[in-house]
Parts: structure tokens; C-alpha cells; sequence
């Protein structure tokens, strides 16, 4: 089908698509007058039953953590698909990968490099801080994950590698994928032995607003947490050839 | 007036979904996807938002405030990292396409065979 | 609706087209990253700070960091072979 034909098949089906749209979107009540009950029940009942702060939070791990259990689940699996492509390709031949003598791409600028340095520490506070206190505050386990990434991410911005003594960085960040999506299925059958249920909470509440309130939501924010870091930084460092996390060239 | 966020969402999809009919690259193809993802995100808030509301975390604000739904948050919170990844995947599946037949361009793609 | 939501509404929609409109993926993941911003003060708009926070790291840094990374992988593959190894 010439490129012609098919912008007009495209067309015509777009300007149905269209017209169906907009006469089901007119069908929803109008902007702001929407008048839910479970949404307003949850948000109503997080404060007494939870003693945990943040609405949003709770309900993603609570109300609705079998929901978010699966969520976890398609992060997980998408990151070992893009692992299993990237590395059988790797297997196959070596003529890709850049050679360790290639210069890195910020090795020019040293502004780049010390402003990034200097980031990486408050950067690490800060994610490691939106992950303690998702159910206090807005944030939580996915958010604070991705921070933490970013904090590794601006050490290879600053033109130096991950130093972890005789551990290899990136065998910690797969075990940090695999201890999260893992942790959190596992709590969820701690509920069923503890508390009769999947996902069922079994600890204490505590007191609304300390930082360690709101039964196994922190502990479920730190387990979505490290499986967030874990999966983006494993598929960043495949993307870069394996040169995010250690030296390629040594061993 | 009040139609603006739903005519907003319809017209990302409809945009996003004209990138991917006419894209020439495979990675083209892939950030149009995003795209049409983001207008799924801006129609699920537009729903959940109730006007004169505020932000469903009680830390700072009393237990009869009015708030809007915390369940459309939470849907669109795990769905924005979930379909990033999903995006990374996509791309690998591009690299790989590239490895294979030496192009990006989709119209191409089939061409080579056996 | 209030003039913030509108007038941000209509920005998105704008850097939206610009995204698609954008034929070359470099520029793309530029036009990719303003476009996760402009969405984030969408959803910060209608009260969703969460959302805004998560569409933040990920659009504005981990999505085109990988667009360009992806890309980076696909050209040093043509310069090899245009370098004729």
C-alpha cells in the first residue's frame, strides 16, 4: 500500500475516530462536577483507618496493592525483555561496543563534570528521602526509585565510574532489581500467613504522621523503590554497553 | 469551555496516532507513541479533578476539605513509569530491528527477508 | 477551570504536535523532554502532585535519556560499517 493510499485510509479513519470521541467525551460529566463515591470514601477513610497521610499513597499500596503488584510486575518483565535483546546481541559480536579508548562524551566539559559530581550526593538524599516518606508526603516507592536512578546516572555524567570495592556495581543493581519485585510479592504472602489475606496489613498502625506509620506501606515503598533503581539503571547501563556502572575493560 | 481537557486528550491521541501512521524512523515511531500514552494520562485526571478541590494529602489540611479522587492519581502514577519502561523496550526492539535489516525505516522493514 | 489549567492545557496540546512534527529523532528527544515538563505542570494544575513528580523524573530525564542512548547504539552501528570494518 503506497504511502498516498495510506494517508487517506488514515485520514478517513481519523476523522471517525474523531467524531466518536468527541460525542463520548461530551457524555462524561463536565469538568470538575465528577461525582464518585469510592474515590471519596478512600480519601475519607485514609486518615482514621490507615493513619497514614498521604491519600494517594495509601491507596496505591493498600486499598488497590494487588493493582499495583501487577503494575510492578510489567516493569519487571520489561526489563528483563530489554535485557534478553540487548545482551544476545552483545553475545553475537563485539563490533558495537565502543572501544574503552573512545572519548567519553562530557570528558570535555569540566563544568559538566563538577557541577555533576556535586549533584550526585544531594541528589541521592533526596530520592532516598522521597522513598521514606511516600506515606507522609507526595512521592513514594516508583518516584523515589527513579531519583535514585538519576543520582547514578550523573556519577557517569561526571566522567567516573561506580566503586563498590571487589562487588560488582552491576550484578548489586540486578539484585537490587530482582530483592525488590521480589519483596513485594513476598509481603503480600506474609499478609495472607499473618493477617488472612494477600496484601493484608500486619503491623501496627502507629501514630498519623510519624515515620513509621501506616502498617507495610514503607515497607512497600522501599521494595517498589529498589526495583525501580534496579530495573532503569540495569537497562541505562545496557543501553551504554555496560559502561555505566564499572569499567568495561577491567575486570 | 469546560470541554477544553477532553478535546486536549482526544487531540494528543489523534496527533500521536498521525506520527506513528507517517513516521519514516522507528524511533520517531516510538516518542509518538508516548505521545498518545500522555493523552491517556491528561484524560484520566481531567475525570478524576473536582473543581475547588485540592490535593488528597491530609498532612496540612483539615478531614472535610474537599479533594479530588485519589484512585485516577493513582492509576496514571504507576502508569507513567510502567509505559516508560515499555518505551524502553520498544526502543531495544528498534535497535535490534536496525541490527537486523540495516534501517529504521518502517516502509522497509519488511523487505529483507530469509 | 481555572486560567492556569486552561492556558497549560493548551501549551501541552501545542509541544504535543511540536513532538510529533519533529522528524529528526535527535531533536525529538529535546522536544520529548520539554514535553514531560509541560506535562507535569499539567498535572500539578489539577492537583495531582504525585503524578507530577513521577512524570518529572521519568519524561524529563529517564525517557530521553534512553531515546538518545537508543539512537547513539544505531549511529555508532552505521559509523562502523560506513568506516568499513
Amino acid at each position: 500500500m503506497s504511502r498516498r493510499l495510506r494517508l487517506c485510509v488514515f485520514g478517513v479513519g481519523a476523522l471517525g475516530l474523531a467524531a466518536l470521541l468527541v460525542w463520548g467525551l461530551a457524555g462524561l460529566p463536565s469538568f470538575g462536577e465528577f461525582d464518585g463515591h469510592y474515590g471519596q470514601l478512600l480519601a475519607h477513610m485514609t486518615v482514621p483507618e490507615r493513619k497514614a497521610t498521604s491519600s494517594i499513597s495509601v491507596t496505591t499500596f493498600d486499598f488497590r496493592g494487588v493493582d499495583t503488584l501487577g503494575e510492578e510486575f510489567i516493569l519487571f518483565t520489561a526489563a528483563v525483555g530489554i535485557l534478553v535483546l540487548l545482551r544476545i546481541q552483545r553475545v553475537g559480536e563485539d563490533v558495537a561496543a565502543e572501544p574503552a579508548r573512545v572519548r567519553r562524551p562530557a570528558a570535555d566539559s569540566k563544568t559538566l563534570q563538577s557541577i555533576a559530581a556535586a549533584l550526585v550526593a544531594p541528589v541521592l538524599v533526596l530520592g532516598l528521602y522521597i522513598v521514606a516518606h511516600g506515606h507522609l508526603t507526595p512521592g513514594g516507592g516508583f518516584q523515589g526509585g527513579v531519583i535514585l536512578m538519576t543520582a547514578f546516572l550523573l556519577i557517569y555524567l561526571a566522567g567516573t565510574h561506580l566503586h563498590m570495592g571487589r562487588a560488582r556495581p552491576l550484578d548489586a543493581m540486578e539484585i537490587s532489581e530482582a530483592l525488590g519485585a521480589a519483596g513485594f510479592a513476598l509481603l503480600g504472602i506474609r499478609g495472607i500467613l499473618l493477617a488472612g489475606a494477600y496484601l493484608q496489613n500486619f503491623i501496627s498502625f502507629g501514630m498519623v504522621g510519624s515515620l513509621l506509620s501506616g502498617g507495610d506501606i514503607p515497607l512497600l515503598n522501599v521494595s517498589v523503590g529498589l526495583e525501580v533503581m534496579g530495573a532503569l539503571l540495569v537497562v541505562l547501563g545496557e543501553l551504554l554497553d555496560q559502561r555505566l556502572l564499572m569499567r568495561r575493560d577491567s575486570r | 469551555m469546560s470541554f477544553l481537557p477532553y478535546a486536549v486528550a482526544a487531540w494528543l491521541f489523534l496527533v500521536g496516532l498521525y506520527g506513528i501512521v507517517t513516521s519514516r524512523n522507528l524511533i520517531h515511531l516510538i516518542v509518538s507513541l508516548t505521545v498518545v500514552q500522555a493523552s491517556t494520562y491528561v484524560l484520566l485526571l481531567a475525570v478524576g479533578y473536582r473543581t475547588g478541590g485540592t490535593a488528597p494529602i491530609y498532612a496540612d489540611i483539615s478531614a472535610s476539605r474537599k479533594v479530588v479522587d485519589p484512585i485516577v492519581a493513582t492509576l496514571t502514577l504507576t502508569d507513567v513509569v510502567v509505559e516508560a519502561t515499555v518505551a524502553a523496550l520498544l526502543l531495544s526492539l528498534a535497535v535490534q530491528a536496525h541490527r537486523r535489516f540495516g534501517t529504521l525505516d518502517p516502509d522497509e522493514l519488511g523487505a529483507m527477508r530469509g | 477551570m481555572t486560567a492556569v489549567q486552561a492556558v497549560v492545557l493548551v501549551v501541552v496540546a501545542i509541544v504535543g504536535t511540536a513532538v510529533v512534527l519533529a522528524r529528526d529523532p535527535a531533536r525529538q528527544a529535546l522536544v520529548a523532554s520539554v514535553f514531560g515538563l509541560s506535562l507535569a505542570v499539567l498535572f500539578l494544575a489539577f492537583q495531582a502532585p504525585d503524578v507530577a513528580l513521577s512524570q518529572i523524573v521519568v519524561g524529563a530525564v529517564a525517557l530521553p535519556a534512553m531515546i538518545t542512548l537508543a539512537l547513539r547504539k544505531v549511529q555508532r552501528r552505521e559509523e562502523v560499517k560506513r568506516g568499513g570494518r
